[in-house]
């Protein structure tokens, strides 16, 4: 249990790292680093997009998978780790 | 009643057939008996007393006694249940409370230990797995993201790009043209909708009583007639410069030719005008060529209203309600309080006041501000200073000596001064000279001296939205959008507002429209320009590049 905390702070103490969310298979955060609303708006939009990025990219080639997902906006990098059972959204600000 | 009825259908048929045909006669009798049935039937619900019902009312009567004995049973089971739920929750209770009273006993801290074990989230299986696995690599990327410059200057172009600048309207009063009357200044109301110009004259020093006007067009109106003003108002004497105020968006304050400040209501059609300051000896006895709101220090929602002019003076007019305007406080400018880092040129005699052309306020310290004097230089001043101004002016309230520093002059005198919104120290001066002069408020010499005009540059304005953007008058009729993102000695964009022997006089940046840029020429003409998307739209690190220049070090 400590080990996940840890991990999740070694992760949030990078360089830029605004939030950590890991979020489980139903698209329910089940840790989070920032405020409720935040999260509950991430977790809910990001599972749906991650689903549909798979898919898509089964779809196109159904012996390729998606392994990572990286979102270039504006203001941040959205980056999402996805597994059969969690995905870990990470949410940085781009280089200085 | 029953025994009685069957005996009609025999006597019937009787009558009917006789005795001899005994066949038919029971063939009758039997239908008879089948008619006699039905009749029965529909009789028995006529009767009062049927022989059935008469069992059931005798066992009914014996079910009576029975509930007043239930009910009494009910409510005692009632008084056990509750007795018993009270009692059980009493015990959880003392439970609980048991624990918090151990650990209120200790410190605060306890309590907050409380807290995060009873966020202390579930153990979901695997979730170490996968962020184990997954740890690697999110913290690769998360370092290779916060390296890499891939997406340095990158920009997604979402919308249609309005490629160039555009003349939307080109508005006039053709009473003021006319007279050949010029647009002295232009100011936006507070909802970025209404534009207001005033007409005057600035090429001609002659004291005159010459009508002049204010005028209003709203741009959102339908059916906007660009020859016909939604409002005019008649001024006595020539308009020099107005102001909208920053929030109220009927009012508009302005400066005469006269001295005079004024103030106008464009919402009440009879008379506009509800306050003015007379002609008092507190008025100022040159023309007023800047008046601006000025946010009240002790009261943030009140304005004052600020003037400046050639006799020198700076003053703070408050509103009364008689309609006057009074003066709460003043500045002077002295030659000789002038600080002395600049070797004034001239040989001065006496007390000179030295006229203020031009004022801007400092976007992050409300105490600041930048003014351009006739001696062709900017001077930093502050509302904060204590010291008096040398003469006694005759005026009702002691007036102040401003002045704090002064910047390496212009080769004329300055027309305008624009205090940068993106940058504490940066501001621009331009003047007789056709020079635009960039400055950081901490050097005497210009960062960026640029010549954009061969005549003189008459107004110099930054964008509200480009932090490197910045547009300047010309005498040769020409609007010029300068950029420093794109090059720092030519403009980026040149505007032809009107024709090479016309100078324009005023610009003006709309702030709640950013593609909007209102500009006044000498044939009384006001044009509204529509700016392509690069004008409008803040590019990466502009405010980092703004930094770099202010940063340069000239002395």
């Amino acid at each position: 249990m400590a080990e996940v905390e840890e991990m999740l702070k070694r992760i949030q103490a990078h360089k830029g790292v605004i939030g950590t969310i890991v979020v489980n298979a139903e698209g329910i955060p089940i840790r989070t680093t920032l405020d409720n609303s935040t999260t509950v708006q991430y977790a809910g939009l990001l599972h749906q997009l991650t689903m549909k990025a798979r898919s898509t990219v089964r779809d196109i080639d159904p012996q390729n998978d998606l392994t990572f997902l990286r979102i270039r906006s504006k203001k941040h990098e959205i980056m999402v780790a996805p597994d059969k059972e969690y995905l870990l959204i990470v949410i940085q600000n781009p280089c200085e | 009643m029953g025994p009685t009825r069957p005996q009609e259908p025999t006597r019937l048929a009787w009558e009917d057939g006789g005795s001899r045909e005994v066949a038919r006669g029971c063939s009758r009798l039997g239908l008879q008996a089948s008619v006699l049935l039905e009749r029965r039937t529909a009789t028995s619900c006529f009767s009062p007393i049927a022989g059935m019902f008469r069992d059931g009312v005798v066992r009914g009567a014996d079910v009576e006694s029975l509930w007043r004995r239930d009910q009494g049973t009910r409510c005692e089971a009632k008084s056990c249940q509750t007795g018993e739920i009270s009692t059980m929750e009493a015990a959880v209770q003392s439970h609980s409370i048991r624990d918090a009273g151990m650990q209120t006993d200790q410190s605060e801290e306890t309590i907050q230990d409380l807290d995060i074990q009873k966020e202390a989230p579930v153990d979901y299986p695997g979730l170490l797995s996968f962020l184990q696995g997954v740890e690697d690599v999110v913290i690769k990327e998360l370092n290779k993201n916060w390296r890499s410059h891939a997406f340095d200057g990158f920009e997604v172009n979402w919308v249609d790009q309005n490629e160039t600048v555009s003349c939307l309207h080109s508005l006039l009063y053709p009473e003021a043209q006319d007279q050949k009357l010029q647009v002295t200044s232009i100011s936006w109301n507070a909802t970025g909708s209404v534009v207001a110009c005033s007409y005057g004259r600035l090429d001609d020093g002659d004291w005159s009583t010459e009508k002049s006007y204010v005028c209003t067009w709203n741009l959102d109106r339908r059916g906007l007639n660009p020859k016909r003003p939604d409002l005019v108002v008649d001024v006595p004497s020539s308009v020099m410069c107005l102001a909208f105020h920053p929030s109220q968006p009927s009012l508009i304050v302005g400066g005469l030719y006269s001295g005079e400040v004024l103030i106008w209501d464009t919402s009440r059609i009879e008379d506009p005008l509800i306050w003015r300051t007379g002609m008092t000896d507190d008025t100022h006895t040159d023309p007023v060529y800047q008046v601006d709101w000025f946010q009240d220090s002790k009261h943030s929602h009140h304005f004052q209203i600020l003037s400046v002019s050639t006799d020198g003076k700076i003053l703070v007019w408050q509103t009364q309600r008689d309609g006057q305007l009074t003066l709460v406080e003043g500045f002077a400018l002295v030659a000789q309080q002038i600080p002395r880092s600049m070797k004034l040129k001239k040989r001065t005699r006496g007390e000179t006041a030295v006229g203020v052309t031009s004022l801007s306020f400092s976007h992050f310290d409300p105490s600041v501000f930048i003014v351009g004097v006739e001696g062709g230089y900017s001077l930093k001043c502050s509302t904060a200073v204590e010291t008096t101004a040398a003469p006694g002016t005759g005026s009702s309230v002691p007036l102040k000596a401003p002045a704090q520093f002064a910047f390496s002059p212009h080769g004329g005198p300055v027309y305008c001064v624009s205090c940068s919104p993106f940058h504490r120290n940066l501001f621009l001066s331009c003047g007789t000279d056709g020079h635009v002069h960039l400055h950081s408020m901490l050097q005497a010499q210009p960062l960026i001296s640029l010549q954009l005009s061969k005549k003189y540059l008459f107004s110099v304005c930054w964008s509200p939205v480009r932090p490197l953007v910045f547009a300047a008058a010309t005498g040769e009729g020409e609007v010029q959008l300068f950029d420093f993102g794109k090059s720092s000695q030519k403009p980026a964009v040149s505007i032809k507002q009107a024709s090479a022997q016309t100078p324009v006089y005023c610009i003006e940046f709309n702030i709640k429209q950013p593609q909007l840029l209102a500009a006044g020429d000498a044939r009384g003409v006001l044009k509204i320009w529509q700016l392509s998307s690069d004008f409008i739209q803040q590019g990466p690190k502009e405010v980092n590049h703004l930094e770099q220049l202010a940063n340069e070090v000239t002395d």
